[in-house]
């Protein structure tokens, strides 16, 4: 079971990226589940300042921008 | 499932990348140099409106401009947007940390240029500054620049008035962002920041490295640049419309009178009547154009632009989340008296 957690206060980009690792597990087929992460403490712990920001498994792969759910599934299977 | 198969499925544009940029910049530049004429063409001959009336300017300012802003929006974005990926607000802290106010405000200032922001990142930035003990002076230097002189507006000026009058918008735009962090920063405004931010400094994490390929930033790029247009499209053609009445129909005494050179008090009027305006900069453009036109003079132009972009009552409530009203009151007015400023200077200068 992995864990994808999706840093942002909730702006239209956060939930765009949610709805693309929605995708991504559809299409990997990874046994995953999505964490929103709004709390501003939070989500400076992981070095970023620049929302949405993705980490899997404890793992910053993006920030500051919106990835495909192709990308995501990329580091999904990895 | 392989991993050349997920490779397939990460595949965006349908062509090649080289040849999918390659006949977007052909057709961009087609597009640029025939719209002159087509518009000419269109009003002037289809519609049979007449030349010199004020219906007919008004309608071929519009139809000049509209496609003319609109392809400069698009071309030039995309190529901005793709340079400032490289300068996340990540890595401006990291160069900004550990500097002192002077050469920091000057630093902060000049990333402000480069660096995306929105006021919905407002909150994050500030929290992420101070978390890494940035002083607040070039926080406070950022957060001016960032707005002010908006990569929007400065490739706008530069592609509708050449480079002197773009350089000019973003010299004086720095200046203000430098001196107000300076003066922000001498004040010692630190106990007017929430409690719980300073309670954050120094818990955030290290710098993450995430590495992007070309093909990511094109695409990043082009896909900021496409919803972007589509956001500011209703405030462009709200301000190109009135662009074109001011330019088919206002008399350039009126706008004489009120913005002009014998009027001393030409500046902060224009001032107060953008503050309540916080459109977006790039729909201000058509409409500093008209006046311009119409011989106001650069330095209130300049003001009433900055004003426009600077001073946003939205930004200032969603401060409030991290600053006391305090703060935000000597932010608003160091801001304003910069603008007030940066328009007699400019008048005076470009006399």
């Amino acid at each position: 079971m992995k864990k994808i957690e999706v840093l942002g206060s909730g702006c239209p980009n956060c939930v765009k990226l949610a709805a693309n690792a929605q995708q991504a597990i559809a299409m990997t087929g990874v046994e995953a589940e999505i964490v929103k992460v709004t709390d501003y403490k939070e989500i400076m712990a992981y070095g970023i300042m620049s929302t949405p920001g993705l980490v899997i498994d404890g793992k910053v792969v993006s920030y500051g921008r919106i990835p495909s759910p192709g990308d995501i599934a990329l580091w999904l299977s990895e | 499932m392989t991993t050349v198969s997920l490779g397939a499925v990460r595949g965006r544009f349908h062509l090649p990348l080289k040849l999918t940029v390659g006949i977007s910049v052909v057709a961009w530049l087609i597009a640029w140099f025939t719209e002159a004429p087509l518009s000419d063409w269109l009003t002037f001959s289809v519609f049979g409106l007449e030349r010199g009336s004020h219906f007919g300017e008004a309608i071929a300012f519009f139809l000049l401009d509209v496609p003319k802003v609109m392809l400069l929006l698009l071309g030039i974005i995309t190529v901005v947007t793709l340079i400032r990926g490289f300068f996340p607000p990540e890595k401006v802290r990291a160069a900004l940390a550990g500097r002192g106010t002077v050469a920091g405000s000057v630093t902060a200032a000049g990333f402000g240029i480069v660096t995306p922001f929105c006021s919905c990142s407002a909150v994050p930035l500030f929290i992420g500054f101070v978390e890494a003990g940035i002083p607040l002076g070039v926080t406070f230097a950022f957060l001016i620049s960032s707005p002010m002189v908006n990569e929007v507006a400065l490739v706008l000026l530069w592609g509708l008035f050449g480079p002197g009058i773009a350089l000019v918008y973003m010299a004086a735009g720095l200046t203000v962002a430098i001196i107000g962090g300076l003066v922000i920063g001498k004040l010692g405004m630190e106990r007017y920041v929430e409690d719980y931010v300073w309670a954050l400094q120094g818990k955030g994490g290290a710098l993450v490295e995430v590495k992007l390929t070309w093909e990511d930033r094109i695409h990043d790029a082009w896909a900021y640049t496409k919803d972007l247009v589509k956001r500011i499209t209703p405030y462009l053609l709200i301000g190109i419309g009135i662009g074109a009445l001011i330019h088919g129909y206002a008399p350039t005494d009126l706008v004489a009178a009120i913005g002009g050179r014998s009027n001393p008090l030409a500046v902060p009027i224009v001032v107060l009547i953008a503050l309540p305006l916080y459109s977006n900069a790039a729909g201000t453009i058509p409409i500093v154009q008209a006046l311009l036109g119409k011989g106001m003079p650069m330095g209130t132009t300049l003001a009433f632009m900055m004003a426009i972009t600077a001073i946003s009552l939205p930004e200032f409530i969603i401060l409030r989340r991290v600053i006391k009203w305090q703060l935000i009151a000597v932010f608003a007015t160091v801001v304003t008296i910069g603008v007030l400023f940066i328009g007699y200077l400019f008048n005076f200068l470009i006399a």
